[in-house]
């Protein structure tokens, strides 16, 4: 049985916070949940899809994640608690749809999680998704703690259901990727089927139906208010003069400082878990005991905005900093040092940090970015396409995924990436405003996301440039989930439907589309030479198994290559692939035979021919 | 602080520094030890580093910033030396001396330094630094990947950690799969062996 399955209320199981907020859920009843796999939320989903096989909850992989909000909102209406989950940016994907859901709203309780990102560790952006509660007027809850994401995220299906519109839950990678403790709760029986029933005067988003839901919307955020006033999760602790308000990993660093600091008899803390609507009333009186407030929240400014705007219409004048000079960053993530320093100047408390050892007698080290793997071929395809273009002024724009890595050296291919899907759109932008080549890579998962909208512009545009599609068979970069691609026996399922890339390409309308294998380097740079050449829209779809997921589903049995003593040294393995095989030790180069996976590009580029099969002897 | 212990594990992808900081979290759960743990494991499986960060006792933060560990754990000794920021002198430094040289090297982009000279620069810095060829000694349990485990031994026998040695041995039980235990548990006692 799935360990977030067991109903035995009282088990104390450590679990990480998305397996917590994946129990949560559970243990709140949600019977539809929908995801397009996103770091830090993946696990969330990966939960839930091995738990849906063991019981009647319903999980999907959605194409991208406003489909998977799309669905979720659909489920929602017909009366079944609904969840979905994605990482920040892919609520900008999502965005389109939530803004008029939340006119519409919903009939039993939806969770729109958003797993924001401060200091990137994985992303390409550190957005701040709480705006998001202001722009769509939909209330906010936010954990501080994995053992509290549990708790709130049932919590977060009632509020749902009290106002019948989706809430966001807004965690960060310090929830999502931390570990505790946690004690599960007993399971609310699922209701799998709902019904529903028509109201097109309150469904269907016609201006005429849509003005009278904006008045409904707003009259809604007057009882969220209420909630939020009255809520559990905007708490104070402590008594003092001072105060200091904070949400999310903010609140334990700031526990911590007051402690560190022996200050916490003098400091009151607000905690904000509810933070949209801001809880007027809870505040002002928090700010009327107060005579100075710090606002320690990660990212951007907007605990702090609101409280002095509270604070202005009280007309209470008391000082109220959090960001700025001197004090909180909106950059990056906080650290527990970090919050005690500024808590310590903001007060006036004597501080000095910890000691730290000298540095400066470190030599520079040799760093180690993650790097493809042992035999992916997506480092083939790069080394091919590099190949076929040789000679030519190339921008190569790309996408997100593993193959985002290829920008690295030895490779260096990747010169534009701002979102999923943009390798399809931005070079429709790059060939008009330039006479340069323009070949573009994306990956099989991400095609199906947001790719096809963007290669349709270029064909109908009369666009002019390569897209290589790296079809890995699986959504690799984020765990090896499956995708529309995917052949779904690999995952001994039935039941799903599977599309082939190369008959969507041609469906759109391309007209040179070719199919390499990259392991075959000679035949591969062939094929995308002659792509390159066509005058408009190519296509080159490689196709090869992920590596890692080949070797994990037991379909790839390794093959060791070694170097042989023919090898000269010229070193076209090691300078042109970058394979982490490669190791080079008193100046010859070697293979590592408990990495190599025997893909056998380098022996196809060796000039010596002194690459080989490891003979097992 | 000073019923709060702080860990800092590093390694590189791959090399089982999740299970690891699993099997110390079972640990603490069934000793009843207040503990959070907090961990960047994005590009584990691509051969970038990975990082835990545990914290044993009463605090309430699970991250750990520079100059704050109690002990600083490395499965490789590259990527000990690039944790040091996290040491004060009063760190206990573990560290296994087998290197792993990234890619980076190999493309001629950096030096790996001589494993004395890692060594010395820890060991120069810190209260005690423990060091221990895991590699070695996962090899001779007869697991290669065993790694982890050396090194859990070696931390657990270290006595820092406010869970016993048995504790930690009981927790591989709880979290490795049965076909691995033996090794698991033999590399797990000749890491402690390694530290006494």
């Amino acid at each position: 049985m799935h360990k977030l399955l067991i109903d035995q209320p009282g088990t104390r199981m450590v679990l990480l916070g998305n397996e917590a907020i994946a129990r949560g859920a559970f243990e709140a009843g949600v019977a539809v949940t929908a995801t397009y796999p996103g770091t830090p939320s993946s696990e969330i989903s990966l939960n839930f899809f091995q738990m849906a096989q063991e019981c009647d909850l319903y999980f999907e992989w959605s194409t991208n994640e406003k489909v998977a909000l799309e669905v979720v909102g659909a489920s929602a209406n017909c009366g079944v608690r609904s969840m979905c989950m994605m990482k920040h940016v892919g609520l900008n994907v999502a965005a389109d749809a939530l803004m008029t859901l939340a006119y519409v709203g919903v009939k039993a309780g939806l969770v729109v999680l958003t797993a924001d990102d401060p200091f990137m560790f994985s992303s390409q952006n550190e957005q701040d998704n709480r705006y998001y509660g202001k722009l769509s007027g939909l209330p906010v809850l936010e954990p501080s703690t994995v053992e509290e994401a549990k708790e709130m995220v049932g919590k977060a299906f009632e509020i749902s259901e009290i106002l019948q519109e989706p809430v966001l839950f807004r965690t960060t990678t310090r929830i999502n990727h931390s570990t505790a403790a946690v004690t599960f709760g007993p399971i609310t029986p699922r209701k799998r089927k709902g019904y529903f029933q028509k109201d097109p005067m309150n469904y269907v988003t016609v201006p005429a139906v849509s003005r009278a839901l904006h008045v409904k919307l707003l009259k809604n955020l007057e009882k969220a208010l209420e909630l939020s006033e009255n809520s559990p999760y905007n708490f104070v602790t402590g008594s003092g003069k001072w105060g200091v308000v904070c949400s999310g990993v903010s609140y334990p660093y700031v526990l911590d400082a007051l402690s560190d600091l022996n200050i916490a008899d003098r400091v009151q803390v607000l905690r904000i878990g509810f933070s949209h609507p801001l809880p007027t009333k809870k505040i002002t009186a928090f700010l009327a005991s107060c005579e100075k407030v710090l606002v320690a929240e990660e990212g951007e400014p907007v605990l702090e905005e609101g409280i002095r705007s509270i604070a202005q219409t009280a007309g209470l004048t008391l000082p109220i900093r959090g960001k700025g000079e001197g004090l909180f960053s909106r950059l990056y993530e906080f650290d527990p040092a970090g919050v005690r320093k500024v808590v310590a100047s903001y007060f006036g408390i004597p501080y000095t940090p910890k000691q730290t050892v000298p540095l400066n007698d470190i030599p520079p080290l040799p760093q180690r970015p993650p790097n493809l793997c042992a035999g992916c071929s997506h480092r083939a395809t790069f080394y091919a396409v590099k190949q076929a273009a040789a000679g030519k002024d190339v921008v190569y724009p790309t996408d997100i995924g593993c193959y985002t890595l290829g920008f690295l050296p030895p490779l260096g291919m990747g010169d534009f990436l701002i979102c999923m899907g943009g390798s399809t759109s931005t070079p429709c932008g790059f060939s008009k405003a330039t006479d340069q080549k323009v070949v573009s890579f994306i990956g099989d998962s991400t095609f199906f996301h947001s790719g096809m909208t963007g290669l349709a512009n270029a064909v109908f545009n009369n666009h002019n440039f390569t897209l290589i599609i790296l079809d890995n068979g699986i959504t690799a970069m984020t765990g090896h989930q499956p995708n529309p691609g995917v052949d779904m026996s690999l995952f001994n399922l039935s039941g799903y439907g599977r599309i082939s890339i190369q008959e969507v390409v041609k469906a759109l309308g391309v007209k040179h589309v070719s199919v390499i294998k990259p392991y075959k380097v000679r035949k591969s740079i062939e094929t995308i030479r002659e792509a390159l050449n066509y005058q408009g829209v190519s296509v080159v779809i490689a196709e090869e198994m992920c590596t890692l997921f080949a070797k994990s589903a037991k379909l790839l049995k390794a093959r060791p290559f070694m170097v042989s003593d023919k090898c000269r040294n010229h070193r076209n393995c090691v300078n042109l692939l970058g394979c982490p095989a490669f190791i080079v030790e008193n100046d010859r180069v070697h293979i590592d035979p408990t990495i190599c996976v025997g893909c056998a590009v380098c022996a196809q580029i060796c000039p010596e021919n002194a690459i080989v099969p490891l003979k097992s002897s | 602080m000073s019923d709060t212990t702080r860990l800092i594990v590093v390694a590189v992808g791959g090399q089982g520094n999740l299970l690891a900081s699993s099997v110390l979290g079972e640990a603490a759960l069934m000793s009843g030890t207040p503990f959070r743990m907090s961990e960047i494991h994005g590009m584990a499986q691509r051969g970038g580093v990975v990082e835990s960060a545990m914290v044993f006792g009463n605090a309430q933060s699970n991250l750990i910033s520079d100059g704050e560990a109690d002990v600083l754990v490395g499965f490789e000794p590259l990527e000990t030396l690039r944790a040091m920021n996290k040491c004060n002198p009063d760190t206990l430094v573990i560290t296994n001396v087998t290197p792993l040289p990234p890619f980076t090297v190999a493309i001629g982009k950096g030096v790996y330094p001589p494993i004395e000279t890692i060594q010395e620069l820890i060991r120069s810095k810190v209260k005690q630094l423990i060091t221990l060829d895991a590699t070695a000694l996962a090899r001779e349990a007869g697991n290669i990947l065993a790694v982890n485990m050396v090194l859990l031994g070696a931390l657990a026998q270290s006595g820092i950690l406010p869970l016993s040695v048995e504790a930690i041995r009981n927790a591989i039980g709880a979290k490795t799969k049965p076909a691995f235990l033996e090794a698991n548990l033999k590399a797990f006692d000749l890491g402690v062996r390694a530290a006494q």
